[in-house]
C-alpha cells in the first residue's frame, strides 16, 4: 500500500471530496443565513446573475423564501454522514462475510451465497423504502437500510477474490509455514483483497449518497424541515416551471459528489493494484 | 542410515472413490535427494501434497502411513503438524509466480518463517533473510528485500522461495517441480543451487518432477510412478543403466537432450501404457 502511485483522478476526485467534507463540517460558519429562516417576500427569488436578484441570496430562494445556498451547504452534512458511516459499515459487514464464505467454503459458503442471491433478487430502492418505513424515518434508519441492502455488493466481490487467492500456491506455502487459518486469512488473503475493497468503498459511498437523496426525496430521511439534497429536489420539482434553480443546484451537487467518488475510486484502483503499479 | 521420511502403502483417492495413488511406498534418507518421477497424472504431486497435508478438499488419504522420524504425518493432530511443517519440513512450490504473496514485500514473507518458528526479533530476522538471499546468490539482496514479487524475475523469485524453504533449517524439503515454470537456462542454475544448498545444510529433498534429465542431475535415488503405482525404485545409476524397466527406458527416450537432435525423441509406446493401466485396473478391482 505504501508507495502507491498517485494520479490526477485521485487529486481531482479527492480534492472535490475534501471541499465537500469541509463544507459539511464548517456549514454553520459558511452558510450566509439560517437555512430554516423563511421570508415570504423573497419567495422564488432568482440567483445572483438574473434580474431582480437579492445579493444576500446568491443562489436564490425557494417557495418558502429560504436561502438555497445555505440549505445546500447544510444539506451536505446528512449526505456525507450517510456516505461515510453507511459506506464503512457496509464494507465491514460485506467484507467479513465474503472472506468467510470464500475461505471457509462448504456450508458457510452455501448459506452466505444463497443469502446474497435472495438479497439481490429484491429491487434495492423498494427494499430501502420498505425497510425505512418499517424501522421509522431518520438518518440512522437510512444508514441501517443501506447496510442491510448493500452488503451483498462487497460480499460477492470479496468472496470471489478470496476464492481466487486461496488457489494460489503462496497459501499452501503459508499452511506449510505453520500459520493458523485465521492468520492466513488476515495476513495473506486480506492484503490482496484490500485494494478491491477500498475501490468498492468509494463506489458504495456514492451509492449511499444517491440512496439518501432518494429516501429524502420521498420524505423518509431526516425530518422534513432540515435541509437535504433529495428533499430540496422534491420541493424544487413542484415549482420547476417558475424556479428551475431550486431543483438544479442540489442535483448538480449530487452529480459532483458521485462523480468525485467514482474518479477517486478509479484512481485508487490503478494506484493500489500491486501489479499495475509500476 | 534410517530414513527421515518413510512412506508406506500410501493410498490417495477421490472422495467419489477412484484411486489416484495406489499403495506407494518410498523412503527418503537424511541428506538424500529422492526423485519422484512420472508423467502428468501419475500421482507424484498428490504424494507430495498428502505428506504436507495440503490435498484439495475433493481428495482424501484412504490408507497407509508417512512416518517423519517417528511421527505419522497422516495421523498427527493439526497443532502438532503445524509445528513440524515449516520448521522441520518445508516446501519449494512449483510456480514462482503464485508461490509468493503479490501484496507483501519479500522481507515480510521471508521474516515470517524466521519470526514465527524460530522466535527471532524483527532485526535478527531481517539480518538472517539478508544472509539467506546472499546464500542463494541474489545480487543486491538489500534492495530485493524491499521489493514486491512482481518486481523480480522468475529465476529470482524461485531463488527467494528456495531461501525461504531453507530458512528454518528443515531436515526435509519437498520440491514440487521447482524448475518446470522456468527458462531452460535458468533451470540449470536453480538445479545446481538446490543441490548446493542441500549438501551444505544436509537437508533431505523429495524432488518431484516429470523430467528424467533433471533427475539425473540432482537425485541420489529415484521412484518412477505410473498411474499412481511404483514402476521402478532404486539408485540413480541403476535406473540410468540398461537394467531399467521398459517404461523407464521409454521415458528416457522421450526426454529431450541438448546434445541430440529432436528427431531422436520417441513418445512412450502405447503398449507400455496399456500394460501399466491394466495393472492399475487389477489393483482397483482388488481394492474397491
Amino acid at each position: 500500500m505504501i508507495g502507491a502511485r498517485l494520479n490526477w483522478r485521485i487529486f481531482v476526485g479527492g480534492g472535490a471530496l475534501l471541499m465537500l467534507a469541509l463544507t459539511a463540517i464548517l456549514a454553520p460558519l459558511l452558510a450566509p443565513v439560517d437555512p430554516l429562516e423563511q421570508d415570504l417576500f423573497l419567495e422564488l427569488l432568482p440567483p445572483w446573475w438574473q434580474a431582480d436578484a437579492d445579493p444576500t441570496r446568491a443562489l436564490g430562494a425557494d417557495s418558502l423564501g429560504r436561502d438555497v445556498l445555505s440549505r445546500l451547504i447544510h444539506a451536505a452534512r446528512p449526505a456525507l454522514i450517510v456516505a461515510v458511516v453507511a459506506g464503512v459499515l457496509t464494507m465491514l459487514l460485506g467484507t467479513a462475510l465474503g472472506l468467510l464464505a470464500g475461505y471457509m467454503g462448504g456450508m458457510v459458503d452455501v448459506v452466505i451465497s444463497r443469502m446474497v442471491d435472495i438479497w439481490t433478487s429484491f429491487p434495492p430502492v423498494l427494499l430501502a423504502i420498505m425497510l425505512v418505513a418499517l424501522i421509522g424515518t431518520g438518518l440512522h434508519s437510512v444508514i441501517i437500510a443501506i447496510v442491510l441492502i448493500d452488503w451483498t455488493r462487497f460480499c460477492r466481490v470479496v468472496r470471489s477474490e478470496t476464492l481466487a487467492q486461496t488457489e494460489m500456491e503462496y497459501i499452501d506455502a503459508a499452511v506449510i509455514g505453520g500459520l493458523k487459518r485465521g492468520a492466513i486469512l488476515f495476513r495473506e488473503v486480506l492484503p490482496n483483497v484490500l485494494p478491491l475493497v477500498i475501490v468498492l468503498l468509494t463506489l458504495e459511498m456514492s451509492i449511499a449518497i444517491i440512496v439518501e437523496a432518494i429516501l429524502s426525496f420521498v420524505g423518509l430521511s431526516v425530518s422534513s424541515d432540515s435541509p437535504t439534497w433529495g428533499g430540496m429536489i422534491a420541493e424544487g420539482r413542484q415549482v420547476i416551471h417558475q424556479a428551475w434553480w431550486v431543483m438544479a443546484f442540489p442535483m448538480g451537487l449530487i452529480l459532483i459528489a458521485v462523480l468525485a467518488l467514482n474518479l477517486l475510486g478509479d484512481g485508487l484502483k490503478t494506484a493500489l493494484d500491486p501489479v499495475l503499479r509500476r | 542410515m534410517s530414513p527421515i521420511l518413510d512412506i508406506h502403502d500410501l493410498r490417495v483417492s477421490l472422495r467419489r472413490g477412484a484411486h489416484l495413488v495406489r499403495d506407494v511406498s518410498l523412503s527418503v534418507d537424511a541428506g538424500e535427494v529422492h526423485g519422484l518421477v512420472g508423467e502428468s497424472g501419475a500421482g507424484k504431486t498428490m504424494i507430495a501434497k498428502a505428506v504436507l497435508g495440503i490435498l484439495p478438499d475433493a481428495i482424501r488419504i484412504s490408507g497407509g502411513s508417512a512416518l517423519f522420524r517417528s511421527d505419522d504425518l497422516l495421523q498427527l493432530p493439526p497443532k502438532r503438524l503445524r509445528s513440524l511443517l515449516g520448521r522441520e519440513i518445508a516446501l519449494i512450490p512449483q510456480d514462482p509466480l503464485t508461490g509468493l504473496n503479490p501484496a507483501r514485500r519479500i522481507s515480510a514473507q521471508m521474516t515470517d518463517m524466521l519470526r514465527h518458528h524460530l522466535g527471532q526479533s524483527r532485526g535478527e530476522a531481517r539480518a538472517n533473510a539478508l544472509r539467506l538471499l546472499q546464500e542463494v546468490q541474489i545480487r543486491d539482496p538489500e534492495q530485493v528485500l524491499d521489493r514486491y514479487p512482481h518486481e523480480l524475475s522468475g529465476g529470482m523469485r524461485q531463488r527467494v522461495l528456495i531461501a525461504i524453504a531453507f530458512s528454518a533449517e528443515p531436515s526435509l524439503i519437498v520440491a514440487d517441480e521447482p524448475t518446470t515454470a522456468l527458462d531452460v537456462t535458468v533451470q540449470k542454475q536453480i538445479l545446481r543451487l538446490i543441490r548446493q544448498m542441500q549438501e551444505r545444510h544436509g537437508t533431505a529433498v523429495l524432488f518431484v518432477t516429470h523430467d528424467l534429465g533433471v533427475v539425473a542431475k540432482v537425485c541420489h535415488r529415484v521412484t518412477v510412478l505410473h498411474t499412481g503405482q511404483v514402476v521402478e525404485q532404486g539408485d540413480i545409476a541403476d535406473i540410468m543403466s540398461a537394467r531399467a524397466t521398459p517404461f523407464t527406458r521409454a521415458l528416457m527416450d522421450a526426454t529431450p537432450r541438448y546434445d541430440q537432435p529432436a528427431d531422436a525423441l520417441h513418445p512412450v509406446p502405447e503398449h507400455i501404457h496399456q500394460e501399466l493401466r491394466a495393472t492399475a485396473r487389477r489393483f482397483d478391482e482388488a481394492n474397491p
